[in-house]
């Protein structure tokens, strides 16, 4: 294509948009508004899945041990857990930290609660903390460190605890989040392709007398889609710069401001340098593809004479 | 130039609109095509630019075998052919010169040749003075003019008028004739529909009547032998 060729496209694309006004100021609300609603759904996910990360993340086992297991027992243990392939991290916890821990959980109010259990008094046993590499294996993992006791004359493990029940609830309840999030993500991008295109459709109705005298003296369609493909790409632009920033100045603020009041709960959100880059790529992409995408569907009609 | 071999057209709804059409047209010859309406006068007009396709027959355009040709080679056609209508069909938001200028843009003519081409045709039409005025601001046959001189500007080897002059009074109708006479001289064929019989009685050309789709007459200098 000649590079005059090119710049007449570019020049009657963008035209065409000051042209017809309203129809510009139509579908650009369109794209707006639809991507906005699906901007706010798609911050929702990710901080729905950075949370259920978060808590993923803290699931971890507890292996406790019977209370006379000797020390060389206990070694070979810890590097036979260290060994499992589900395993990431196997800490040992005396019954002394063990202790401790537990009185600095209960601070001033659980001193006397602890009183005496010092030394040989101590009631607690000792144990492991074993982290997994994906917390969805916990259950795999706490099972194959159970087996660890079969066939052992004195079984070195007295108990396995990571939350059984708990975490499956947990588990169940993130993956419908998930789920729910994703599909009402897709429903959105599909009503706002089916509005772009709708609304594109009637600009180009609007044009189609232009269009059938292109025909008439010999343009090629390829020639004729060109500027309205040139539309589609701007409106989709310009319709998904408008929720990008405002979804992203919101963002900023939130999580300025609700730092401190989360911060009490254990919780954080999704940082927002990672948020603006995958909200931004998201929603320019799909607004330029249904800006695109919506004006090709509708010049087609017009192009079969 | 052109050619058409027992054409048949039958649109959707069953009626034939041509029942086996014979005839060949050469090059640079001035035809009027006649005969009531609903005859399949704008049929005839509508295949040779290929706006319809042919339901039965062949039809041959400079060169081109219309029942072969692909849809995205019609383009190429249409290139060799100028269409003129009654209702002109200029686009109302561009100005004289960027309607002329428009037929050149869109087959990619480089942009010297389109300025030097686009004030020629003004020139041939007399539309010099014109060239900014918006066709809103013409008369009918100013308006005509425009159109026939977006029909000539990338030189097209037949012109095909649907009834050119319909819209127009007598006067300027004789206007607009004798430009096509002179486009004609300078080598282009002409093709056009008609019921004006004073100027097919006083310039007389090749006639072919048309009735209920089929040639009824087809006379070298012929008249236009139709009662009002």
């Amino acid at each position: 294509m000649r590079i005059s060729t090119s710049l007449r496209h570019l020049r009657e694309g963008s035209k065409s948009l000051i042209r017809n006004g309203w129809m510009t100021f139509a579908s650009v609300s369109a794209i707006s508004i639809s991507l906005f609603i699906l901007g706010i759904f798609l911050l929702l996910t990710l901080n729905v899945n950075y949370l259920a990360d978060q808590i993923e993340s803290q699931v971890e086992i507890r292996v406790y041990l019977e209370v006379n297991t000797p020390q060389s027992q206990i070694d070979t243990l810890q590097s036979t857990i260290a060994a499992i392939p589900e395993v990431s991290k196997v800490e040992f916890v005396s019954k002394e930290e063990g202790l401790k821990f537990l009185r600095e959980k209960l601070g001033e109010s659980g001193k006397s609660l602890l009183e005496g259990f010092e030394g040989d008094n101590n009631p607690l046993n000792d144990s492991f903390t074993v982290e997994v590499t994906d917390p969805h294996q916990v259950a795999v993992a706490a099972g194959k460190i159970s087996a660890l006791n079969d066939g052992k004359d004195t079984k070195p493990i007295y108990k396995v605890n990571y939350g059984q029940g708990t975490v499956e609830t947990l588990f169940k309840i993130t993956h419908v989040i998930r789920n729910v999030g994703l599909v009402l993500v897709a429903c959105l991008a599909l009503t706002a392709m089916f509005l772009i295109s709708n609304t594109i459709k009637l600009t180009i109705h609007a044009r189609e007398r232009e269009i059938s005298i292109m025909k008439l003296v010999g343009a090629t369609n390829g020639f004729i889609r060109w500027p309205f493909f040139v539309e589609g790409v701007l409106l989709g632009v310009i319709g998904s710069v408008i929720p990008v920033v405002l979804l992203l100045y919101g963002y900023r603020e939130l999580t300025g401001a609700s730092q401190v009041e989360l911060s009490l709960l254990m919780m954080k959100m999704k940082p927002f340098d990672e948020v603006s880059q995958i909200v931004s790529t998201l929603l320019i992409s799909i607004g330029i593809v249904i800006g695109v995408w919506g004006t090709i569907i509708s010049v087609r009609k017009f192009l079969r004479v | 130039m052109i050619e058409m071999q027992d054409l048949w057209k039958t649109y959707k709804n069953g009626s034939d609109a041509l029942r086996g059409i014979n005839v060949k047209i050469d090059r640079n010859e001035f035809v009027y095509i006649v005969g009531p309406s609903g005859a399949g006068k704008s049929s005839f007009m509508k295949l040779i630019y290929r706006e319809e396709r042919p339901t039965k027959g062949h039809i041959f355009v400079n060169g081109f075998n219309l029942e072969k040709l692909k849809q995205r080679k019609i383009p190429y056609l249409r290139r060799v052919i100028g269409v003129i209508f009654q209702d002109f069909r200029l686009l109302p938001r561009l100005t004289v010169y960027e309607n002329i200028a428009f037929a050149m843009e869109v087959i990619e003519a480089p942009k010297r040749q389109i300025r030097k081409r686009t004030l020629e045709v003004l020139e041939q039409v007399r539309l010099k003075d014109k060239a900014d005025s918006l066709p809103s601001q013409l008369s009918g046959g100013e308006q005509q003019r425009v159109a026939i001189a977006r029909a000539i500007v990338n030189s097209p080897a037949v012109i095909v008028a649907d009834e050119p002059t319909g819209n127009l009074d007598p006067e300027t109708s004789w206007g607009i004739m004798k430009l096509m006479e002179e486009i004609n001289f300078r080598g282009t064929t002409i093709v056009m529909a008609t019921h004006n019989r004073d100027i097919v009685n006083t310039m007389r050309k090749r006639v072919i009547a048309i009735e209920k789709g089929q040639i009824v007459r087809d006379e070298a200098r012929g008249e236009y032998g139709y009662e009002d």
